[in-house]
């Protein structure tokens, strides 16, 4: 029977949302037309901030900060089969610290970001060891604890005078350096921008080294990876880690874009927003974070232009639609038609 | 002492709450094998039928019956309707899927019975029992509710012959297909009857907490815990993990100092968690075997 043969159901029915073989899949889209695209990408992403209005550009800032908050969990539910839903916890240490170094400390804030990373890799990587204990729903459970924890923690009185109790911190924004005539706004989108593409290829090229490849057969078969000698608590426990730690950059990017932190922006509704970006772009994709980013930021908004009072419903419904059209993400999405396009060319 | 006695018996009063609340959870566990986010929602929709039913005149037991009606109906659509298609999709659509009912329905609670605070009245009367006031009657009558239906589920799930069926659908709906099981009929059913029980379980709590499209989130929570800390594969385990969840929150609360109102859920759940990684399949749940 297969269904015993599998350990945990849960960890097994994640898999086929993820293509073991996305190297194939790929090779569907011939690689010139893959330079192409990027290359359009790329030029649009460097020519967006110029011509649109400077609150868009800040959506768009925050839409990729949310995006490698969300590549971060990624890495960890979509490589590794560990859940989360806890990871606005570590968005908010990783915003806290950057706010506390600059605010505090007077400290530059692009120092910022490789400390509330590490900060964070740190805290991930304690918090994995009892994960490794937990798996399915039980892991779920326990990463919402952290979740729903954090926020009284940041307003706890013996932590005011560094976090600011209720009323948080206001940071300072960062204007453009070496005199470049460009706006804070338009700034901020490039320096997140930059910092997103050099996460992202990271992540790209870590799912591709042996260690990827560890992390990925951890989460399809682990007794089977353990057979082959891979270190199973060493991989995972690194792994939550290394995505605390892209979603301690998002956080402490995110602190510096919107310059301010407060206990209540940290709350579960993040981490259930950041887990519904990861499924809506699709889940093992990396370039399915982006499109997460933009839903997290995005669809809510429009959810309550369209109706202030049923606002909620129409999420859900545009949720439950997008869910209905592409079960696997936008990511997935892409994948099919690609496919099919090929397919047809033969 | 006597204000720690007091204070288990309070957190026997609302652990009986969470108990309920864990106890539809595993219910619809057991039936499709995923933890149901909206739950509490559901509950909570049932609860403001309920009360919408009594507006119009129908006397308590007459809205009380009608609501578990009504919800096990929608409990059944929803399933047909909205997780039917989806069967094949990976799990963690499914979570989304949780998530998009539960703003759905919040919202529309909101909107239709808006969101002021709404009284709810309760079969058992507010009085205290015994007379020394420990312990009030609707309380007692919520911890004897619970009870009952923990009885009549095991009864169901053990001696009658489509609680086999319910059973044998969630753990080998292959082989259960086989031998002539409706599976997709047996995961419908689940999720009527585990809105049946929600809707039970919201019209108790009603009265304590009082009725607004909110009041759901934290208990669902607290019945989470009381679920996952009694494993998920025991009922009788889930009712008593809400118990103890119940207990441990109001102690925690009274005697750890900087622990006020805020401090009091992250606690519990840290307690939990500290449970749940020296027996990772909580107190009660069976330890999955593997063959490979």
């Amino acid at each position: 029977m297969q269904k015993e043969a599998t350990p945990t159901p849960e960890l097994q029915a994640v898999a086929p949302a993820v293509d073991l073989d996305s190297v194939a899949h790929d090779a569907v889209l011939p690689i010139a037309w893959r330079r192409v695209a990027i290359a359009v990408a790329l030029t649009v992403a460097l020519a967006l901030p110029f011509v649109l209005k400077s609150f868009l550009v800040f959506q768009l800032t925050m839409a990729m900060v949310y995006a490698m908050a969300i590549l971060g969990l990624n890495l960890l539910t979509g490589f590794n089969g560990q859940f989360s839903l806890g990871h606005s916890a570590f968005f908010a240490v990783g915003a806290y610290t950057a706010a506390i170094m600059i605010e505090n400390f007077g400290i530059d804030y692009y120092w910022t970001l490789p400390a509330a990373g590490l900060i964070c890799f740190a805290f991930g990587f304690l918090f994995g060891f009892p994960a490794l204990r937990l798996e399915g729903v039980y892991l779920a459970l326990a990463t919402f604890a952290l979740a729903i924890a954090m926020p009284p923690l940041l307003k706890a009185t013996p932590l005011e005078p560094w976090t600011g109790g209720v009323q948080g911190i206001l940071v300072t924004k960062p204007d453009a350096p070496f005199d470049l005539p460009l706006t804070s706004d338009q700034w901020l989108y490039f320096l997140s921008l930059g910092v997103g593409l050099l996460l992202a290829v990271a992540a790209a090229n870590l799912v591709n080294s042996r260690s990827g490849r560890a992390m990925m057969a951890i989460r399809d078969n682990p007794i089977a990876a353990r057979a082959m000698g891979i270190d199973i608590s060493f991989y995972k426990t690194i792994t939550f880690g290394v995505s605390a730690f892209y979603t301690g950059v998002a956080g402490a990017l995110s602190a510096v874009v919107v310059n301010f932190v407060a206990p209540d922006s940290f709350t579960f509704v993040l981490a259930v927003g950041l887990f519904v970006g990861l499924v809506v772009g699709g889940v093992g994709s990396i370039t399915g974070a982006l499109f997460g980013g933009l839903f997290v930021l995005f669809v809510p908004n429009f959810a309550e232009q369209i109706s202030k009072g049923l606002a909620g419903a129409v999420y859900g419904i545009i949720l439950l639609l997008l869910i209905y059209a592409m079960p696997s993400g936008a990511a997935g999405l892409v994948r099919l038609i690609a496919h099919k396009l090929a397919a047809r060319r033969r | 002492m006597e204000l720690f006695l007091h204070q288990v018996i309070a957190g026997l009063a609302t652990g009986a709450i969470y108990a309920c609340m864990a106890l539809a959870i595993v219910m619809i566990y057991q039936a499709i094998d995923t933890l149901n986010f909206a739950q509490g929602e559901m509950a909570m929709f049932s609860t403001f039928v309920g009360w919408q039913m009594m507006q119009w005149g129908l006397p308590y037991w007459g809205a009380f019956l009608a609501t578990i009606a009504v919800s096990f109906v929608a409990g059944v659509a929803i399933e047909r309707v909205v997780f039917n298609p989806l069967r094949d999709a990976p799990v963690l659509s499914h979570l989304v899927v949780f998530i998009a009912l539960f703003a759905i329905l919040n919202s529309a609670a909101g909107f239709i019975w808006d969101f002021t605070i709404k009284p709810f009245p309760t079969p058992f009367g507010t009085h205290p029992l015994f007379g020394n006031g420990l312990i009030s009657a609707h309380d007692a009558g919520m911890i004897a509710v619970s009870l009952i239906m923990l009885a009549l589920l095991y009864v169901f799930f053990r001696y009658t012959r489509i609680g086999l069926a319910m059973r044998a659908a969630a753990s080998n709906p292959d082989s259960a297909r086989l031998v002539g099981i409706r599976v997709g009929w047996m995961i419908a059913l689940g999720w009527g009857m585990a809105a049946s029980l929600g809707a039970v379980a919201g019209m108790l709590i009603a009265p304590v907490v009082f009725l607004e499209p909110n009041m759901m989130l934290s208990i669902l929570l607290y019945g989470f815990a009381g679920a996952v800390l009694g494993g998920l594969s025991s009922p009788a385990g889930a009712v008593l993990g809400g118990f103890v969840v119940g207990v441990i929150e109001n102690l925690a609360g009274t005697f750890i100092p900087y622990v006020g109102r805020e401090l009091k859920l992250p606690i519990a759940l840290a307690l939990i968690v500290a449970v749940l990684s020296i027996s990772p399949r909580g107190l009660f749940g069976t330890r999955l075997v593997t063959r490979v």
